[in-house]
C-alpha cells in the first residue's frame, strides 16, 4: 500500500500515513483539485539514433517535440547520444499512417522543434496510439505499457506524461473524500515532459502549458473559498492551471489558457492551499516548486525522514501531502 | 438527456444496430465515434453519416484485446471530447454453426468472454472513471434474450451475456451516487448478419430491422427514464 508523508508548514511537524488515509486529513469544505488530462503515448521513434518526445500541443495541431539520440529508455536522458540535428521541411516518418513535416526550432535549442503532422483527425490518433509508445522512465525495470501511466478519471489525452499526484488515489478513495464532505473536482491541464537529459534545456522547463478549467471546478473553488475550505491540488500540473488562472485575489474563473507560471520559494499561492505530490530529491527542480508551499528548512527535515522511513520517491512511489494545519487539526481533534 | 452535442462512442458499428445507433444518435446532433475490427466497413459508415451532415468518427479496434481498449478510449476522447454516453455493442457469437456446450472448445468460450465480457468491462473502466469524476453518463449493454433463456448450442454467447446483464447492474450500483446511469437492453430478433450466422434458416421477413430497434434505443436515451440497473426489452418498452 501507498504511504503518504503529511507535511504540515503551520505546526512544523510530519506524520506518517497511507495514501488511502487521505479523506481523514480533509474535511467539510474543502475541494480537492485533480488533473483529469489522460496520458497520450508521446515518445516516437524514427530510427535507432533519433527518439522525438512530444512536449506540448498547439491551437493549430502543431506539436512541440524534443529530439533525442541513441539510446532507450533504460537509459537517464543524460547518458543519451547527441540527437542530429533536423532540417526545417524535413520529412519524419513514425511507421506506418504517421509522419510528420519539422515546421521550426527554437532559436535557443535545436532540439526543440515543432512538427505538423501530415495526418488529422481519427487517422492521426490511431496512427499515433499504435505507433508511439508512452515516455518511460530509467528507473522503472520494465517497459511501462498505455494503462500503467493513465489516472483512473483520465478522459482527454492531454498530458505528455502521466500527472503523477493522482496516480495512487483509487475511486474507493476518491468517493470516502466526498462522503468526508470534501468536494470533487477537476480540471484539465497538459503537464508536459519533466527531464530532456541538459540542465540548461531542462531550466527552460515546464514550457508553457495549455489547461481548461470548466464551470463546475470554478463554483466548487468559489464556494469552498467562501466556506472557508482549503483547495487542494493533486499534482503541481493543477497548481499551475488553478494559479495560472487566477487573479491577484485568488478567484478563480472557468476558461481555457496557456500558463508559463514558475513556482518556486518566490512564489506565494494565491489560490492552492495544499498539494499532494510524489516525493523528490533536494536535488531535483520539482523539490524547488514545492517551496511555494513549505520552507525549505522542513522539506529538507520531510527528505531525511522519508529517506530514513524508507519511502519510495519517483513517479510511481509514495506519496507527500503538504497542508498547512493538516496535523495541528488532528492533535486538536 | 439531450444528445446534441453529446459524446457518444458506439462499439460494433460498422453494421446492423450498431451502425444504425450510430446514424441515429448522430443525426439527433450527437459527436459520434464509431468503433469495429473492419476499417473498409467502419469507413462506409462514416462516410454515410457525414453526407447526411452528421459528426462521425472511425476507430478501428477490437474491444475483446486488451491493447485495443486505452488506445481506443484515449483516442475517442481527443476526437469529441470526454465520453458521455458509451455503448457496447460489439458482439461475438463464437464459431458457427453454434454447437453444444458439449462440443465448445474452452478457447472458443474464452474468445466470446472477451469480446462480449471483458472488453466492456475494460472499456467502461478506462471511460467510466470520467464518468464518476464529472457525475454524468450513461452506458448501455445490448444484451439477448439469450441472457436469460438457456437456448441449446447457445452456450458460450448465452453465459457472456447473463454475465454481462449482471455486470451492467453491478456498474448502476456501484455508479449511483455517482450520477452514471447503467442499463442492459435486449434488442429483440433483428435481421443482422449475426442473426444469419446464429440462425440461418430464420425467414428475415419475421424479424425487427436494425433501424426500429435503434429508434427505440436512441427514445430510451432521449427520454431519459429508464432506470440504472435495468434490463429493457426493447420490443416492450414503449415511450412516455
Amino acid at each position: 500500500m501507498k504511504r503518504l508523508l503529511v507535511i504540515d508548514p503551520l505546526s512544523a511537524r510530519l506524520g506518517d500515513y497511507r495514501i488511502e488515509e487521505l479523506p481523514q486529513l480533509l474535511g467539510s469544505g474543502d475541494v480537492v483539485v485533480v488533473n483529469d488530462a489522460s496520458t497520450l503515448p508521446g515518445s516516437l521513434r524514427v530510427d535507432a539514433e533519433l527518439e522525438l518526445r512530444l512536449v506540448s500541443a498547439a491551437e493549430d495541431g502543431s506539436f512541440l517535440a524534443v529530439t533525442f539520440g541513441a539510446g532507450d529508455f533504460r537509459q537517464t536522458t543524460e547518458t543519451r547520444g547527441t540527437p542530429r540535428r533536423l532540417s526545417e521541411g524535413e520529412r519524419l516518418r513514425f511507421g506506418e499512417g504517421l509522419s510528420a513535416i519539422v515546421t521550426g526550432f527554437d532559436p535557443d535549442e535545436p532540439r526543440l522543434v515543432r512538427l505538423r503532422f501530415e495526418q488529422a483527425g481519427a487517422a492521426f490518433w490511431s496512427a499515433l496510439y499504435r505507433h508511439a509508445k508512452p515516455i518511460q522512465y530509467a528507473h522503472e525495470p520494465a517497459p511501462l505499457a498505455l494503462w500503467d501511466v493513465q489516472n483512473r478519471y483520465a478522459a482527454r489525452p492531454w498530458a505528455f506524461e502521466l500527472p503523477s499526484a493522482g496516480h495512487p488515489l483509487t475511486f474507493e478513495t476518491l468517493f470516502a473524500l466526498e462522503k468526508r464532505g470534501a468536494v470533487l473536482t477537476h480540471v484539465t491541464h497538459a503537464a508536459g515532459i519533466s527531464s530532456t537529459g541538459s540542465a540548461a534545456f531542462d531550466a527552460r522547463f515546464p514550457l508553457p502549458e495549455r489547461f481548461e478549467i470548466g464551470a463546475t471546478a470554478a463554483e466548487a473553488i468559489a464556494r469552498g473559498r467562501c466556506q472557508q475550505g482549503r483547495v487542494i491540488a493533486i499534482g503541481t500540473s493543477v497548481v499551475r492551471a488553478l494559479e495560472g488562472r487566477a487573479d491577484e485575489n485568488g478567484a478563480v474563473t472557468a476558461g481555457s489558457g496557456v500558463t508559463d507560471l514558475r513556482l518556486s520559494a518566490r512564489y506565494q499561492p494565491r489560490v492552492v492551499d495544499g498539494l499532494l505530490t510524489g516525493l523528490h530529491e533536494p536535488t531535483t527542480s520539482h523539490f524547488e516548486l514545492l517551496e511555494a508551499f513549505a520552507p525549505r528548512s522542513l522539506l529538507l527535515k520531510a527528505t531525511e525522514h522519508a529517506g530514513r522511513a524508507g519511502y519510495e520517491p519517483h513517479e510511481f512511489g509514495d506519496s507527500c501531502l503538504i497542508l498547512p494545519g493538516a496535523l495541528l487539526e488532528r492533535l486538536a481533534a | 438527456m439531450n444528445l446534441r452535442g453529446t459524446a457518444a462512442v458506439v462499439t460494433g458499428a460498422s453494421r446492423g444496430l450498431g451502425r444504425a445507433l450510430a446514424e441515429q444518435l448522430a443525426a439527433a446532433g450527437a459527436r459520434v465515434v464509431l468503433v469495429a475490427r473492419s476499417e473498409k466497413e467502419l469507413t462506409a459508415a462514416v462516410d454515410e453519416i457525414r453526407a447526411c451532415g452528421g459528426e462521425a468518427h472511425a476507430l478501428v479496434a477490437d474491444v475483446g484485446r486488451k491493447e485495443d481498449v486505452y488506445p481506443l478510449a484515449g483516442a475517442a476522447a481527443a476526437l469529441v471530447g470526454p465520453v458521455d454516453l458509451l455503448i457496447h455493442n460489439a458482439s461475438a457469437l463464437g464459431p458457427t454453426p453454434l454447437r453444444l456446450l458439449l462440443d465448445t472448445e474452452c478457447e472458443d468460450l474464452s474468445a466470446v468472454l472477451d469480446t462480449n465480457l471483458l472488453g466492456p468491462f475494460r472499456l467502461s473502466k478506462a471511460v467510466g472513471g470520467s464518468m464518476a469524476l464529472r457525475k454524468t453518463g450513461t452506458i448501455v449493454h445490448i444484451s439477448s434474450d439469450a441472457s436469460v433463456n438457456a437456448y441449446e448450442r447457445w452456450g458460450a454467447y448465452s453465459v457472456s451475456k447473463a454475465a454481462l446483464d449482471h455486470l451492467s447492474r453491478l456498474w448502476a450500483a456501484e455508479l449511483a451516487e455517482r450520477n452514471v446511469r447503467v442499463f442492459s437492453v435486449d434488442p429483440g430478433e433483428m435481421d443482422t448478419q449475426m442473426h444469419a450466422d446464429a440462425l440461418p434458416e430464420a425467414d428475415p421477413a419475421t424479424l425487427a430491422r436494425p433501424a426500429q430497434v435503434a429508434e427505440r434505443i436512441v427514445a430510451m436515451l432521449r427520454e431519459g427514464n429508464v432506470p440504472s440497473g435495468s434490463r429493457v426489452e426493447a420490443q416492450n418498452w414503449r415511450p412516455s
